[in-house]
């Protein structure tokens, strides 16, 4: 069995608010999904559901082949967008209470809080309350708390948020050696840069539809609209230009007269790049010609409004 | 450990570690006996306060009899005019000056004499002063009227009536009122509980669902096991502040009345009841019959009455406290519990004003039963009743499982609903809840 996680036609009311309609998901093991979809989507009643805190009108979840039973939750990590510690409790104390809920017994936990606080370095806080930490310190903890059970699957809502760029960096490099160590990974999250680096696949859901998922390389090619960048070193520039605007779409950048550079974009109407590229050779030299990629950010943006036009 | 035990114990620290309940821990059986000492010693201070009064007597009736007059200590003056006498007495500083003019009867000096004073006299005194004049007077009027004192005191005996059940076991007049006040003790202590520890369960749901910690939560446990946890815990906190109030409370009163030789009769006699030849003879009847309800005090069944009292407790506040934290999980602050909480604290107070007004009067009568069986009022109203014993002459056995029974079904009921509340309302934010959406709610 390869999926860790399968969401089968789940559907989820609140009174008369469909919050989740028929959403179908195959989540692989050991790889970053990147669950993605405006506020108000569905996505946290989703990971709610995958958590045992609600639970699916109809539909079923199965987790690691298996229908999604309550002992489950020893076996999932999760890190919910509204997080929070209680404040008047001491770092240590309340990591300990956090991880025996999951399960762990009081040695075993203490052990590996000694590991991760060293590994975070932030050993010197364990005695400290939570109301003396920063928001970024807490975060910290939180994740600790999230990590500690060595959990199959790992949900993380928004990681990032109250990070300074430098310890996201450290929680990004962690959760990548997490899936490095077999973890699965289900990433929640506004920020397409970091879906971009972190996800393998992506789903996107909208209005409590799944309107797109599969593996991010996938969803790219099949998103690329044959736009090319190109760079052509021609002394004449206006000819060409006037030819090709003819039968192609074309968006002039720049020309450079000094080192007779021309830099267009151009849609071809198919894949083959032959007949253009054997033309542009003929009437000068041809510097670069790079097919442009969209990004995740420009997926989502184009999916999401051509689901809310329709 | 289980999850439930790791909360109770979680909840049990949190609370008991908590600066404020610590404080006020140790904080209120101080307060509350350096209060009483205060009282008393003020009362004692009131009672050793003797005024100086100054006494013309021109007449022949009265001779010592002002010595007798608790409040005040007497001096005599004798061959003064009146106008000299208050003078003496103004110019000493007294506190007043009683003038006795001479006349032929004592009914006719009575009504002559005054009390000059240079502020309006105390009650107290004044009524001292006059209850020596009337015993006088009435000393007279029995003579003139040849009538012995010993048969006047016969004429004015009270006549009391003999009840019994009809089972023969003697009733004593009044004792519905001892075990009411008895029962009404422990329902007291009831209500008092459940609103203190009540509003802690709800402080800390809704603490929980401030510091949003509450998400984190509810992903390792259930939110029924959260909730049960936080009210168990929070009441043994609760049980153990009360013990430690008890057990302090009372180490401290035996401490500061020995060492400050403080008498607690004081109270009493600061009122200064006038001890009349009637009044001490009523009071020697009262002893034999103060005896009898000291009988029935130690008849009240207490081993019925304390395990009722564990079994109401315990429903009670759980079925409450459950209300509680629904509540709690509904509102995002403090302020917004206000429109749930008048639901919560009514039935409270309608069963102890109504079981202070017909448990009192009528233990067994309809208003009585039907607030014993009501679940929401029985643990305060059938705990007023029970202090009569159960079975003969008390509390029918039907209507006290009836009333166990109902408060069972209620409190299962009650926790399921809350329950529900609870699970949909830790996870809302930003919204003020109406009653509409919390119907809402228990339908999801």
């Amino acid at each position: 069995m390869n999926t860790i996680l399968a969401a089968k036609d789940v559907s989820k009311k609140f009174g008369t608010y469909m919050a989740l309609n028929n959403v179908t998901l195959e989540i692989p093991k050991n790889c970053i999904y990147g669950l993605l979809g405006p506020n108000g989507a569905g996505k946290t009643t989703l990971i709610r559901i995958i958590n045992q805190i609600t639970f699916p009108d109809t539909g079923t979840v199965f987790f690691d082949g298996k229908p999604l039973k309550p002992e489950h939750i020893a076996t999932i990590g999760y890190l919910p967008e509204e997080r929070g510690l209680y404040k008047s409790m001491k770092v240590g104390e309340q990591a300990l209470y956090l991880a025996q809920l999951k399960g762990l017994s009081k040695t075993e936990a203490t052990e590996r809080l000694k590991y991760w606080f060293d590994r975070l370095d932030i050993s010197g806080w364990w005695n400290k309350k939570v109301q003396e930490l920063s928001k970024g310190m807490a975060q910290k903890i939180q994740f600790v708390v999230t990590v500690l059970h060595q959990p199959k699957l790992l949900i993380f809502d928004e990681p990032f948020s109250g990070f300074d760029p430098i310890n996201a960096n450290i929680i990004k490099d962690e959760i990548l050696q997490l899936k490095e160590e077999g973890a699965s990974i289900i990433f929640s999250t506004h920020r397409m840069e970091s879906v971009e680096e972190l996800c393998e696949y992506i789903a996107l859901i909208h209005q409590s539809e799944k309107i797109l998922d599969g593996k991010l390389s996938d969803i790219k090619k099949e998103y690329k609209n044959n736009i090319f960048n190109v760079g052509l070193e021609v002394s004449e520039k206006n000819e060409i230009v006037k030819k090709l605007g003819e039968t192609h779409k074309i968006w002039l950048s720049s020309y450079d007269e000094v080192d007779k550079q021309l830099d267009f974009r151009i849609q071809l109407p198919s894949n083959d790049t032959g007949a253009l590229l054997s033309y542009l050779s003929e009437k000068g030299k041809v510097n670069h010609f790079v097919e442009t990629i969209p990004s995740a950010n420009d997926i989502f943006i184009e999916t999401v409004n051509r689901k809310t036009n329709s | 450990m289980s999850k439930l035990s790791l909360i109770i114990k979680r909840e049990y620290l949190a609370k008991v570690k908590n600066k404020s309940f610590v404080i006020m821990t140790f904080l209120s059986p101080i307060l509350m006996v350096s209060m009483v000492a205060l009282v008393v010693y003020l009362a004692m201070l009131n009672g050793s306060d003797k005024k100086v009064v100054t006494v013309l007597n021109e007449s022949n009736f009265f001779t010592n009899d002002f010595s007798t007059i608790p409040t005040a200590s007497v001096v005599q003056f004798y061959n003064l005019t009146l106008e000299e006498a208050k003078d003496s007495t103004q110019r000493l500083d007294y506190y007043g000056l009683i003038h006795i003019p001479s006349g032929n009867s004592m009914e006719e000096v009575a009504k002559q004499t005054y009390f000059f004073s240079k502020e309006s006299p105390s009650d107290g005194f004044l009524d001292d002063l006059e209850d020596v004049f009337q015993n006088r007077l009435k000393q007279k009027r029995l003579e003139s009227l040849g009538v012995t004192e010993q048969e006047y005191g016969d004429v004015n005996k009270n006549f009391s009536i003999n009840t019994s059940t009809f089972f023969g076991k003697e009733n004593l007049k009044g004792l519905n009122e001892m075990n009411a006040i008895v029962g009404g003790g422990f329902g007291y202590l009831i209500m008092m509980f459940i609103i203190i520890y009540g509003s802690f369960v709800m402080r800390s749901v809704i603490e929980e669902k401030t510091s949003r910690v509450i998400e984190v939560i509810i992903s390792s446990v259930k939110p029924f096991q959260l909730m049960m946890g936080k009210i168990i815990g929070t009441s043994l906190a609760g049980v153990t502040q009360f013990v430690i109030w008890i057990v302090s409370a009372s180490i401290l009163f035996t401490i500061v009345f020995l060492v400050f030789d403080l008498d607690f009769s004081a109270i009493q006699n600061s009122g200064n009841l006038p001890q009349t030849q009637a009044m001490k003879m009523a009071s020697s009847g009262m002893n034999n019959s103060m005896q009898q309800y000291a009988d029935m005090f130690l008849q009240i069944p207490w081993l019925t009455l304390l395990s009722c009292f564990l079994i109401y407790f315990i429903l009670g506040y759980l079925i409450y406290s459950s209300i509680y934290a629904a509540i709690g999980a509904a509102v995002d602050n403090e302020t917004d519990t206000q429109q749930f909480m008048l639901p919560v604290i009514s039935p409270l107070m309608l069963a102890i004003y109504v079981g202070f007004i017909s448990v009192f009067s009528n233990p067994h009568g309809p208003v009585a039963v039907g607030f014993s069986l009501f679940p929401l009022t029985s643990p305060i109203v059938m705990l007023m009743r029970l202090s009569s014993g159960v079975g003969e002459g008390g509390v029918p056995v039907w209507q006290l499982v009836l009333s166990i029974f109902l408060l069972i079904v209620t409190f299962l009921a009650i926790v399921w609903l809350a329950a529900k509340i609870y699970r949909i309302g830790i996870l809302m934010y930003g919204k003020k809840p109406s009653y509409k959406d919390l119907y809402r709610w228990l339908r999801y």
